[in-house]
């Protein structure tokens, strides 16, 4: 099944009943998937919005009314969707938004790219809130995680990102799909109307200064709660590894393909693939380097996720980066090639204070 | 004693943040009686803007959740897709509909949603202290157009019911205003009529009213009201400027 129908596949089975969204390549199979399976869904409602912006902002008034919700684009699209999980963050409204990465700012291009990784992992909107963002590397992971999107936004009541990419999006896989764990989210968050008895109301909006402290403070609590209880992360052939490769998403299949050839030319290489990107597990990443003292952080991005390595690091492990950022998917080849000229070099001096290199990319240093 | 007057159910018993003269706090009366009226208090789910109407969740004893400037329909939309027997409204002021949020409201009446729009024209940004707005009239003086609004410069007021009302999916636009006794009580039949119009599933529907905001316009609520006849009144003429019938069939669900 292709990457993007997967999605929709997992998000319906997982309860979904509302999506709202947009046309823009390379996405487009799910929306289309999901006018012509929701559709089909009992009570499933599939809406093709004006805009990103209308479509956020619809998956927020049905998440109210208690459905459970989707929307998806590509990044000029989530772009203009922040005002509304900015919105739906303030509300503790939960959704899911899955964006499938293009190249470069602006219109860009519409091949792979991971450059919206600081736009995802840092709130992305304005005011103090985060997203809890999943970072899928195969087929099966786009059925699961979407699963657990599902899940982790009732739990927690906030927006949820899939973040992917073009290429996870096309790419055909065999998959299973699981059971969906039975809902748990409880009626006192749904409006319904107020019956015969008291109303509610939801809302971001708190003019008064001290309240709406109180407010960003719960909001806070949350996120850190999150940040303890969610991280999520896979580590490969770190066992006897001198070095390790940090990727998610597609560059982490990359890195796999890649670490095969390093493998076999003796060099020992494994991979720290965070597949959740907010929260970052930070300390997985920070454990390995008691006995890892090299790493090397591979994006396809200027580098990026390279400033939470260098937080979870600090320091204590020599950074290195390669990163091609114009919607071009690098070869394993390519990947192995830079790892294996970087390998040498893996007792070079350990700084105490953060240091690291960006390696030859094609514009290189 | 039988009572003949007292506050609506679907009000809370809390003054309002409106300054004396302004029509919001007159439509947000009639919207409850409406409410109360039609027995839909349990039923109904209003969406208030970013806007002086912002705190509207205070005042309504209903069910109620905020939309960002301008998106109150796409929210509205959602609500009323899950919830399809529920009476669903936004309430937005004219920068919120008419500027930032046209897009919303123009598909929203296009895709025929079942949902309506109490919208209150004042000819300004109220809350963030009376600049231009799309509706401002040519010549009135806001601060963001100190010698009074010019086409050359600041084009031309918007007539927003008129061009909605050229959609399909409109089913009842009407536009009125809350300035004399009369005008208030014809205010409040075209919102039972809207909110009807929408329980029966004939499509989108929308009450435009001329609101005064003394405040801003910098006149005594007397004279505010006296204006809307005189001025606003030419630019936005009132009266029904959409009605699909009541006799047609329409009573089958939209998905
Ligand atoms: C995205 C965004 N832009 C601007 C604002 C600031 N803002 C709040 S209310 C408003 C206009 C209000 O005017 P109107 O909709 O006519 O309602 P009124 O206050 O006159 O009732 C503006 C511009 C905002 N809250 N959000
Ligand atoms: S500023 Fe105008 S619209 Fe706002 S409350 Fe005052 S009179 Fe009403």
């Amino acid at each position: 099944m292709q990457g993007n129908c997967v999605i929709g596949e997992a998000a319906i089975r997982a309860g979904c009943r509302f999506y709202a969204g947009y046309p823009i390549t390379p996405q487009n199979e799910l929306t289309e998937y999901m006018a012509e399976h929701l559709r089909k869904a009992e009570g499933g409602v599939f809406i093709q919005s004006e805009s990103e912006i209308a479509a956020i902002n619809m998956i927020a008034g049905a998440s109210a009314a208690g459905a459970r919700v989707m929307t998806s684009s590509s990044s000029p699209g989530i772009s203009l969707k922040q005002e509304g999980i900015s919105s739906m963050a303030a509300c503790e409204l939960p959704g899911v938004i899955v964006n499938m990465m293009r190249g470069g700012p602006g219109l860009g291009n519409i091949r792979p790219s991971q450059g919206d990784y600081f736009q995802a992992t840092r709130g992305g909107g304005h005011g103090d809130y985060r997203t809890i963002v999943l970072a899928p590397a195969t087929g099966q992971e786009l059925a699961d995680l979407t699963m657990d999107a599902f899940d982790l936004a009732d739990k927690y009541r906030t927006p949820v990102m899939i973040l992917a990419d073009g290429m996870m999006g096309q790419m055909m896989e065999p998959v299973v799909f699981r059971k969906p764990k039975p809902r748990q989210y409880p009626d006192c968050y749904v409006l319904k109307g107020a019956g015969d008895g008291k109303s509610k109301f939801i809302r971001g909006l708190i003019l008064d200064a001290i309240e709406m402290e109180e407010h960003n403070w719960k909001l806070a609590r949350k996120y850190d709660l999150i940040s303890r209880q969610e991280t999520r992360c896979e580590i490969h052939e770190a066992e006897d590894a001198e070095m390790m490769i940090v990727a998610y998403g597609t560059a982490a299949r990359v890195a796999k393909g890649a670490i095969r050839r390093l493998r076999s030319m003796g060099l020992k290489v494994g991979l720290f693939r965070p597949v959740s990107l907010w929260p970052f597990p930070t300390r997985e990443l920070r454990e390995l380097s008691e006995h890892i003292k090299h790493f090397i952080v591979f994006e396809m991005s200027t580098g990026q996720m390279l400033d939470d390595v260098r937080l979870a690091l600090q320091g204590f492990a020599n950074i290195d980066f390669f990163g091609r950022p114009g919607g071009v998917v690098p070869t394993p080849a390519e990947l192995s090639n830079v790892v294996s000229r970087r390998y040498p070099q893996k007792d070079a001096y350990v700084d105490r204070f953060l240091r690291f290199k960006v390696v030859e990319g094609p514009f290189g240093p | 004693m039988k009572k003949i007057f007292g506050r609506p159910r679907s009000l809370k018993p809390t003054p309002t943040h409106y300054c004396p003269g302004c029509g919001h706090s007159i439509v947000h009366r009639l919207v409850a009686e409406v409410i109360d009226e039609m027995d839909m208090r349990g039923s109904s789910i209003g969406v208030p803007p970013a806007g002086c109407a912002v705190l509207a969740y205070f005042y309504f004893d209903i069910d109620m959740v905020e939309a960002p400037h301008g998106r109150g329909p796409a929210l509205a939309t959602g609500v009323k897709r899950v919830l399809p027997n529920h009476l669903v409204f936004s309430y937005q002021g004219d920068g919120d509909l008419a500027a930032i949020g046209t897009s919303e409201s123009f598909h929203a009446a296009n895709r025929g949603e079942n949902i309506t729009i109490i919208f209150i024209n004042n000819a300004v940004y109220g809350m963030t202290g009376g600049q231009m707005a799309p509706t401002t009239i040519l010549g009135q003086k806001t601060t963001t157009s100190p010698p009074g609004r010019t086409p050359l410069l600041d084009g031309y007021p918007v007539q927003i019911s008129e061009i909605l009302a050229q959609l399909r999916g409109a089913a009842y636009i009407e536009r009125c205003t809350v300035n004399s006794p009369a005008a208030v009580m014809k205010t409040k039949r075209a919102i039972r009529k809207a909110f009807q119009y929408q329980m029966d599933n004939r499509g989108f529907s929308m009450v435009e009213v001329l609101s005064p905001c003394p405040t801003n316009w910098k006149m005594s609520a007397v004279d505010a009201c006296k204006w809307i006849d005189e001025v606003m009144t030419k630019e936005f003429p009132l009266g029904v400027l959409k009605d699909i019938g009541t006799k047609e069939t329409g009573k089958e669900k939209k998905s």
